[in-house]
């Protein structure tokens, strides 16, 4: 059956089976492949994304439940020339090791310093607990985030790509 | 120009991608004509296959075809073992496909292939497979029994039993003033990677290009292709990203025989990705250990041997390094201390359950359990305090080079190349704060018990026996650097980058790319394992840089007719004689490859502090303060091996307190999804510490670097296990086996307040 919904910034039909999840439908009937598979089970986050703003495991939603939403994916907090305040300061931490993981760390704590810029350490802990990384250690990760926190302070609101 | 790039905390090249989402992950490969293959596996874990009907599967729109083990012409092959292939493992070896028995639940029975994931998993479910159920045996003390054999034809459950000695140790026990006999069990737990295994295979015109290789690609082409029949040159193994390696990553699986088998079976391009209950079943499982050990001591506190067998739970065949950490426990009980009279023997116990193989600290987090569990309780006895306990029997700057025991079979000797043990664990107990902190051991604080605990260990890396790499000049002057390492997660694009930025003297943006790993970039590649990447892929990179320079001057004498001699390189440009000025870009094209040779290993070392807080009503344990000091000879990027440490350690916790593959007395396995493996998360353990240092550079690589990444696991189940038995010394409790659930903890403080009635430990 056919959905319709905004992914990145752009419309799109796709054709799919009821019981497709959205993230088999954005990894491969749309190709965004930086959406990660992890468990399909909602467990490990790996398959973070925005749906109209909120961070949503994209193994528990079916497609067909995207119709007339906002999707924003890891392609769409990204830019081709240099990376996001979020991401340069995932690098800048070691925050990032097979990568894996990565990208629903990103997605979350896009969403997370978007409502909460002031938030404090166990906040960022409280909700990247729900996104399982196996090399870095979380430390890292924590910090990164604490420290991307002023670019999302500025009036103008998430300095992010296109959402 | 000299360059300082080896040394410095430099970003990763590889986070510029990672953080964009633009990795490429074998899943993420979609070629025309793609076929899903989905597996079958056994749900029972002993029995005989009877029959397997596949008529109702095929009748499936969009199945092609369901292969089964008399799909395979000869029959289906048996996987090498890659590490200590020894003639007594030959024929626990693993089948392909399950051929005729089943032996433990998860193993491979079918393989559909469909032109999609879900309508694969439709016709797993109409493929009938009738199995004779035979007794299992579920954990190492039936197994000994000895009455229900898995390899019936083999006679025993036990394939092999490894020694490892040094001096006399019997004669030290007769003699010595005080002797201590202790049991100890470690769990079953697995490297887990976050991104489940994949395999895609392409078949054309006599040619196979298998994607989603990893670890070892070089040496798992070699099995494919005498299994497939094949010239090695007829495969390419090609090395995508890889989302963590663990030692179970990239090892040579069923599954890398059989994708690329159904690919040229169907002569369409055959796709398998892992989902997370098959990875928690199929992926290699480790740890799970027991000991029966005795340590002698003078009344000084000097030990003087250690003597015991350890029981390790092989699970249902030898996989390619299933034998590694039995082997381990053996030869690295002693670890860094100073123990003159060892006979340890482990032996492997072949159990209906998912077969083992390493998991990073193979042998090491069991044995490091073992043995800091003993010298607390050994301390303890004697009244000696546990930091100079151990400050006595570390070995000395002046042992090293030190012999490590004999291990046999597969007689082999090794040595502890450098290093001062007293000073990384001085340095550990005052970053910790030892002293001040040491007056909280076992107080009742708020309602929690304070705990302390202190511990010394040894990682060894760098294993040969060769690594090859080489440069390549662009066509814009810049180098690309191609290696046979291989990358898992570790960042080694950016510290080989460092590297050869390092050895040509040229800026490290003018290294273009380092392509590692996949079959096409080197003559011949070991990949990653046993810590080896930056010693061995590092000292051979060094050596195409000297390749590279005498090409070069080579090729310019030929061109500016003089001699080599006369060619100077000075970072990337050619100077020679009569005003003769070029840059590499006049040279494009010209490729060197560079080799290194070891027999030696590295030893990195440290040592690790912790302060926990218990809570003895509900057995749950805090991480308060943990400080590990690892000392790892030359660091080509602190924060890369810095994030190592605090990685390792985080998994080392996990496996202290959390993870364990729980299966019950019919090998079924109770474990199905991350809800029931308990992994660390973000807020578990936000107060950890490590420093790295270089104080004594590898002596056996022209580097000087140690391989490093491991030692925060090894250490971290003997520390936590004895910081928890201090916190709750007023209980009696002396943790003898690990993981430390909220359970198992509360079991000990219940049978430590009612000594009386019998509750276990």
């Amino acid at each position: 059956m056919p959905v319709s919904f905004e992914v990145n910034g752009k419309q799109v039909t796709v054709e799919v089976e009821p019981r497709m999840t959205l993230v088999d439908c954005l990894r491969h009937q749309l190709r965004l492949t930086g959406t990660h598979v992890g468990c399909e089970h909602g467990v490990c986050g790996a398959c973070t994304i925005l749906v109209d703003g909120e961070a949503v495991r994209a193994c528990l939603m079916l497609a067909v439940q995207a119709e007339g939403c906002n999707v924003v994916t890891i392609e769409g907090l990204s830019n081709d020339e240099a990376l996001t305040p979020l991401q340069a300061s995932f690098r800048r931490h070691h925050a990032v090791q097979c990568g894996f993981c990565t990208p629903g760390m990103i997605t979350t704590a896009h969403a997370l310093l978007t409502e909460e810029p002031d938030c404090d350490a166990d906040r960022v802990r409280e909700v990247l607990s729900g996104n399982i990384c196996r090399c870095t250690g979380y430390i890292s990760i924590v910090e990164a985030v604490l420290d991307a926190r002023s670019a999302y302070r500025k009036s103008q609101g998430p300095p992010e790509g296109r959402s | 120009m000299r360059n300082s790039f080896v040394g410095s905390p430099v970003e990763r090249r590889e986070d510029l991608r990672f953080t964009r989402g633009r990795g490429q992950y074998v899943d993420d490969l979609s070629p025309d004509g793609l076929l899903y293959a989905v597996i079958l596996r056994s749900s029972v874990a002993h029995g005989c296959i009877r029959s397997i009907d596949t008529a109702a599967a095929l009748k499936i729109e969009g199945v092609h075809a369901v292969i089964t083990a008399q799909d395979i012409p000869g029959g289906p092959p048996r996987i090498a073992m890659r590490l200590q292939p020894l003639p007594e493992f030959k024929p626990f070896e693993q089948s392909v496909i399950a051929d005729q028995k089943v032996r433990y639940v998860g193993e491979p029975i079918a393989v559909v292939l469909a032109s999609s994931v879900a309508i694969g998993e439709d016709a797993l479910e109409r493929i009938v497979v009738d199995i004779e159920s035979l007794p299992a045996v579920s954990d190492c003390e039936t197994s000994a029994k000895g009455d229900r054999l898995l390899f019936e034809e083999h006679g025993t459950n036990c394939p092999m039993t490894f020694t490892a000695k040094c001096g006399d140790a019997d004669a030290a026990f007769e003699t010595a003033a005080y002797v201590r006999r202790e049991k100890f069990r470690t769990g079953r737990h697995y490297g887990l990677t976050m991104e489940p295994r994949g395999v895609m295979a392409e078949w054309a015109t006599g040619r196979l290009t298998v994607s989603g290789a990893a670890k070892v690609p070089f040496f798992n082409r070699r099995i494919l292709a005498k299994q497939m029949g094949l010239p090695e040159t007829a495969i390419a193994m090609v090395e995508n990203d890889v989302g963590g390696g663990f030692g179970a990553r990239g090892e040579f699986y069923p599954e890398d025989f059989l994708i690329p088998f159904a690919a040229r079976h169907v002569g369409r391009p055959v796709k398998w990705i892992e989902d997370r209950r098959e990875n928690l079943m199929a992926m290699n499982h480790a740890r799970q250990a027991a000991i029966d050990v005795e340590i002698a001591c003078a009344r000084d506190g000097t030990i003087l041997g250690l003597r015991g067998h350890a029981d390790v739970d092989m699970g249902a065949y030898m996989r390619t390094n299933g034998a590694v950490a039995a082997r381990n426990i053996a030869q690295f009980m002693s670890g860094p201390y100073r123990i003159p009279n060892i006979k340890l023997q482990s032996s492997l116990w072949m159990t209906n359950k998912t077969p083992v193989g390493t998991y990073r600290g193979p042998g090491r987090f069991e044995a490091d359990f073992f043995r800091e569990r003993l010298l607390d309780l050994v301390a303890k006895d004697l009244d000696i305090d546990r930091v100079e306990f151990r400050r006595r029997n570390l070995i000395r700057a002046s042992d090293m080079p030190y012999r490590m025991p004999t291990i046999t079979p597969f007689e082999s000797k090794d040595e502890i190349d450098s290093g001062d043990y007293r000073l990384s664990l001085d340095r550990c107990l005052q970053e910790f704060g030892w002293s001040d902190k040491e007056k909280l051991q076992e107080r009742l604080i708020d309602g929690r018990y304070h705990g302390l605990a202190v511990g010394c260990f040894i990682e060894g890396g760098a294993a040969g026996p060769k690594e090859t790499a080489r440069l390549e000049i662009d066509p814009d002057g810049s180098v690309a650097v191609f290696i046979g390492s291989s990358a898992v997660g570790q960042g080694v694009e950016t510290v080989f980058a460092q590297i050869a930025a390092d050895a040509l003297e040229i800026p490290m943006d003018r290294i273009s790319g380092v392509h590692h790993g996949s079959t096409a970039y080197v003559s011949d590649g070991y990949g990653a394992y046993h810590s080896r990447s930056v010693v061995m892929g590092g000292s051979a990179l060094l050596d195409a840089t000297k390749n590279l320079h005498d090409l070069i001057r080579a090729t310019a004498s030929k061109r500016y007719s003089c001699a080599p001699s006369d060619i100077k390189i000075v970072e990337d440009r050619i100077i020679g004689p009569r005003g003769i000025s070029a840059t590499f870009a006049d040279f494009v094209g010209l490729t060197a490859e560079g080799i290194f040779l070891n027999k030696k290993h590295t030893y990195t070392y440290g040592a690790h502090a912790a302060h926990v807080t218990v809570d003895a009503k509900i057995g749950q344990v805090e991480i308060v303060d943990y400080m590990t000091v690892v000392d790892c000879g030359r660091i080509i990027n602190p924060m890369t091996v810095r994030g190592q440490v605090i990685g390792s350690l985080v998994q080392g916790l996990g496996g202290a307190l959390l993870e364990d593959l729980v299966y019950d007395d019919q090998g079924q396995l109770l474990i199905g999804s991350l809800a029931d493996y308990l992994l660390p998360t973000a807020g578990d353990f936000p107060n950890l510490r490590a420093i790295v240092t270089d104080m004594f550079p590898s002596p056996i690589n022209p580097l000087g670097a140690k391989g490093a990444g491991e030692g925060g696991i090894i250490s971290a189940g003997g520390i936590v296990a004895n910081a928890v038995a201090n916190a709750l010394g007023t209980f009696g409790v002396e943790p003898r086996e690990l993981p430390l659930t909220p359970q198992r903890i509360w079991e000990m403080v219940e049978a430590g307040r009612h000594p009386l009635t019998k509750a276990s430990a």
